[in-house]
């Protein structure tokens, strides 16, 4: 039973997918909906197959983007996470300001960028960065920050320094937060990229739907919305298992609790 | 106190805060000579924790010094061993690893690890299984029972062989049985190794079966208000602790503790009466 209930739930996400389609081009028929309005699926799967070639170039050009960006954040995110969860002072005088800037809306930081840097690449790149990197300076941080004060006693009293405490303790246990961070991360800086290459590109998953609208070609629009979406959820699968592969001490915890009692 | 006390404490206070803050600790005066089992007992929210804070150097004490092994303490001593009554095991590291971390920390160990590191896994293992944890060496911390992670932590406070042994409370969220249990543990670990040891408790019992010296302390702000040595033969068995002589100890203890929160619930209530 145990073995039928896990194969289900391997089998879900798919049932899931599959069905919403089922009915997506149910509906399109049988109200009759005009693909420009709403395209029915074998529309949209037909479009890409059709433009498949420059559809996987834009692709690849957003996906590399999105990588670079990403791989800035993950660099930038670390550092600074360490440097505000080390330190009270730090953690006051930079937190509001990391606020402030999170909460700007990127679409308006892109003309900006363009300004300084040109269109095309590198303003995709800044932009996935700067999606990016907050919510993993974030949880690096709070992770730093909420080591048990016993254990650093522990430590300091066999004569640790701040850096062994971070190597042997903060780090180690920050793992778990930071790969959680990563899951989110990778989905924004997708957001990041396909928003700059939107505004000011003419590259790009973002560039080729806005070309595809501007020609009312919906069909084409919908299969670059659907190729963004295949590549978020890819690559969150493969933090998802470098998670559960570096991190497994902190997930087989609640496993052990669940079947043990 | 004489001039061999390990740990001397004189005129010691502590103060949270500024000037008006929480006075935890007042003036308190005490000697633990090297090798001794000394207990400090006292009702809840006495500065016991914070006493031993005070001794091992991770907190300054607002006024009077304190001297470990001769040295006055002005920071972090680098030659203690702790364990809290939570276990603070490292989850990401199995038993044995848990164990040695103090190897990676303090010299000469941590510069030797590297080329002698059987050596140290030796010493790991026999520790190990001196408090009965043969065996789950390869085993994560959340896969043993309370009491084993707690022989874990004391395993690793132990390993590096410390002077000084501080411990706060280790045994208090432990089941009775598991308690006696360790208390065995820990009485075989130090007639072995004799290292000066400090329990922080509030367990009567167990402060006077393990301990030489048992300190009583006040309600907040904590002073010693008595001093007691017991002078039981060693090793202490469990059958001892329900024979008449180390009751009354016991009791004699325990009247000590009552009176000292009946003083300050009578300055409590004084207040209350002159303030209306």
């Amino acid at each position: 039973m145990t073995r039928n209930r896990r194969r289900l739930e391997l089998a879900m996400p798919w049932i899931v997918i599959i069905g919403l389609l089922i009915v997506w081009q149910a509906v399109v028929q049988i109200f009759q909906i005009r693909q420009f309005v709403l395209p029915a699926p074998t529309a949209i799967i037909d479009a890409f197959f059709e433009y498949r070639a420059p559809i996987m170039d834009h692709a690849l050009f957003t996906l590399l983007n999105t990588l670079i960006g990403f791989g800035i954040g993950i660099v930038v995110g670390v550092l600074l996470g360490i440097f505000i969860g080390s330190s009270r002072l730090v953690y006051a005088g930079l937190y509001p300001l990391l606020v402030g800037v999170n909460s700007v809306p990127k679409a308006a930081i892109v003309p900006i960028l363009v300004l300084w840097m040109g269109i095309g690449q590198p303003p995709a790149i800044t932009t996935a960065f700067m999606l990016s990197f907050f919510p993993i300076a974030v949880n690096v941080a709070t992770g730093l920050a909420t080591v048990e004060p016993e254990l650093e006693d522990v430590l300091r009293s066999l004569g640790a320094s701040k850096l062994d405490i971070l190597r042997k303790v903060g780090l180690p246990r920050t793992m778990p937060y930071f790969f959680a961070s990563l899951k989110v991360a990778i989905t924004l800086a997708f957001v990041g990229a396909v928003i700059s290459e939107t505004i000011a590109s003419n590259d790009g998953i973002g560039y080729l739907m806005l070309q595809a609208a501007s020609q009312f070609r919906v069909p084409l629009m919908f299969a670059g919305v659907f190729v963004i979406a295949a590549m978020g959820i890819a690559t969150y699968v493969i933090f998802a298992l470098l998670e559960g592969r570096f991190t497994s001490w902190a997930t087989r915890r609640q496993e052990t609790h669940f079947g043990g009692g | 106190m004489g001039v061999k006390s390990f740990v001397e404490l004189d005129g010691v206070s502590l103060r949270y805060g500024e000037v008006d803050g929480t006075l935890a600790i007042e003036k308190v005066d005490l000697g633990i000579r090297a090798g001794e089992f000394a207990a400090v007992v006292g009702p809840s929210g006495c500065g016991k924790s914070s006493l031993m804070k005070l001794v091992t150097g991770l907190l300054p004490p607002t006024t009077g010094t304190i001297r470990v092994a001769g040295q006055t303490v002005n920071g972090p001593l680098k030659i203690v061993g702790m364990a809290f009554q939570n276990p603070t095991l490292l989850p990401w590291r199995n038993t044995l690893s848990n164990t040695m971390l103090p190897f990676e920390i303090v010299q000469p160990h941590r510069s030797r690890l590297r080329f002698h590191r059987e050596e140290y896994v030796a010493l790991a293992h026999k520790l190990l299984a001196a408090v009965g944890l043969d065996g789950f060496e390869q085993k994560q911390p959340w896969m043993l029972s309370g009491g084993m992670q707690q022989r874990a932590s004391l395993c690793r406070a132990l390993i590096h062989n410390p002077e000084l042994l501080m411990l706060d409370e280790p045994f208090a969220a432990l089941d009775a049985f598991t308690r006696e249990e360790l208390w065995a543990v820990l009485q075989d670990l130090w007639l072995e190794k004799k290292f000066t040891c400090t329990l922080v408790t509030h367990d009567l019992r167990e402060a006077a079966y393990l301990a030489d010296v048992i300190f009583v302390m006040s309600a907040r702000p904590g002073r010693i208000v008595a001093t007691h040595r017991i002078d039981l033969p060693r090793p202490r068995t469990l059958d001892m602790t329900f024979q008449p002589q180390f009751v009354e100890i016991l009791h004699k203890i325990r009247n000590e503790i009552a009176q000292a929160r009946n003083e300050v619930r009578g300055v409590a209530t004084s207040a209350k009466v002159a303030a209306s």
